[in-house]
């Protein structure tokens, strides 16, 4: 009693636990009949747990068959990307605490590409447009024997866009993808971008002519839903902007 | 042995000719129009509406006026051709959107190319062939450089 009078408390305090549901779309191809439904399921979680946490809690305790994709489980990988209370994010990098857990966590697929099961879609198109834009060193002449150096102002054109981890958040909160799946979407022009504007590459010309389409960075309406889902902090449309100017600059 | 290495095709030849600038062109078109349209609608709409007698002196006979000069013929053709193709431009992107069966988006397509051309065509030849003082009118409707006989 007196050693607490005097020197202050310095053990933790009990992280506080509270129940969540979470309301989650599920779909199921091998069901007699394959259709979409809504499950909820409520678990007990840590103030500091992310949705990945109560996921994990779901398919570990309560229903095995829950599926969806994750590898790292810290934010970099990029596999967990859904749409959580109607916001692209990845399940790991958001907080329980942060989305008003006493009302249901509403959790479906991205929109736009086909859901295979649950939460996992088919990412074929999504990475078909990721290489489209030919997301690789394009240089001519011999390769040289010692490193292709660069300015920090040189790398610091094209930073921003080296960070994406192709979660596929941004093309999936794309309205224009949404309808038009032919879309290359705004991943696909950020990775173009990476390449566009760095000094050692010399494909910029091919790059903006697959971009230089209907379906390409002119189909973008700069709705900034790309930019509000990057959970890399990427200003997305900024980046398809500035293909844009690239584009225009070249042929005027 | 010779050696010569053999020529290889560039694995990255382009798989499609090259693309024609048209999306490019008409994304450069409504930025301009619509920063131009801007100035014109605004300068129509205080001659109009501020300026001079205000609101209530529009009548027949200052329209008539304002088109007997040349500066607001072309003014007001420029206004209905930037609008018109700006307007028909963005419908245009807008059916691309949304429109996903070929049928739709034909039939949408040619109503839009229809309105268009009438809306053009007619105003077009109504600001050209304009008579500001018809015969047989009374003269206190008329412009004042209408010698009304």
């Amino acid at each position: 009693m007196t050693a607490t009078a005097t020197s202050p408390d310095t053990s933790a305090a009990e992280v506080p636990t509270f129940d969540v549901t979470l309301r989650i779309r599920r779909f199921d191809p091998d069901a007699k009949a394959p259709v979409p439904y809504w499950q909820e399921f409520t678990v007990t979680a840590h103030g500091t747990d992310r949705v990945l946490d109560a996921m994990h809690k779901v398919k570990w305790e309560l229903d095995g068959s829950l599926t969806f994709r994750r590898s790292c489980a810290h934010g970099v990988c990029g596999s967990d990307a859904m749409r959580i209370n109607g916001v692209n994010r990845l399940a790991c990098k958001t907080l329980l605490k942060d989305l008003a857990p006493h009302k249901p966590i509403v959790i479906e697929p991205i929109k736009g590409l086909t859901v295979v099961k649950d939460l996992v879609v088919d990412m074929d198109p999504f990475f078909a447009s990721f290489r489209e834009v030919m997301p690789f060193l394009i240089t001519s002449g011999n390769t040289p024997s010692r490193e292709r150096l660069q300015s920090p102002e040189q790398r610091a054109r094209f930073d921003d866009t080296t960070k994406c981890i192709l979660c596929a958040a941004c093309t999936t909160s794309c309205p224009v993808f949404w309808t038009d799946g032919q879309y290359f979407g705004p991943a696909a022009i950020v990775n173009a971008h990476r390449f566009i504007f760095d000094s050692r590459d010399e494909g910029a010309t091919q790059r903006l002519e697959v971009l230089n389409d209907s379906e390409g960075v002119w189909r973008c309406r700069t709705t900034f839903n790309c930019t509000d889902a990057c959970p890399r902090g990427i200003e997305v449309t900024k980046a398809i902007a500035e293909v844009k100017r690239a584009m225009i600059t070249r042929a005027i | 042995m010779a050696a010569s290495t053999p020529t290889l095709a560039a694995p990255r030849s382009p798989r499609r000719a090259r693309r024609p600038n048209t999306e490019l062109y008409s994304w450069v078109f409504m930025r301009a129009s619509g920063a131009l349209l801007l100035i014109l609608i605004f300068v129509h709409l205080f001659t109009n509406l501020v300026s001079g007698g205000g609101v209530s002196a529009i009548d027949f006979g200052f329209v008539a006026g304002k088109w007997a000069k040349p500066v607001w013929q072309v003014w007001d053709l420029l206004i209905l051709w930037l609008a018109m193709i700006h307007g028909a431009n963005g419908l245009r992107t807008i059916i691309n959107d949304y429109a996903t069966r070929t049928g739709t988006r034909l039939t949408l397509m040619g109503l839009l190319a229809v309105a268009f051309a009438v809306v053009v065509v007619l105003g077009t030849l109504v600001i050209f062939t304009f008579s500001p003082c018809p015969p047989g009118a009374p003269a206190d409707l008329l412009p004042s450089f209408c010698t009304a006989g």
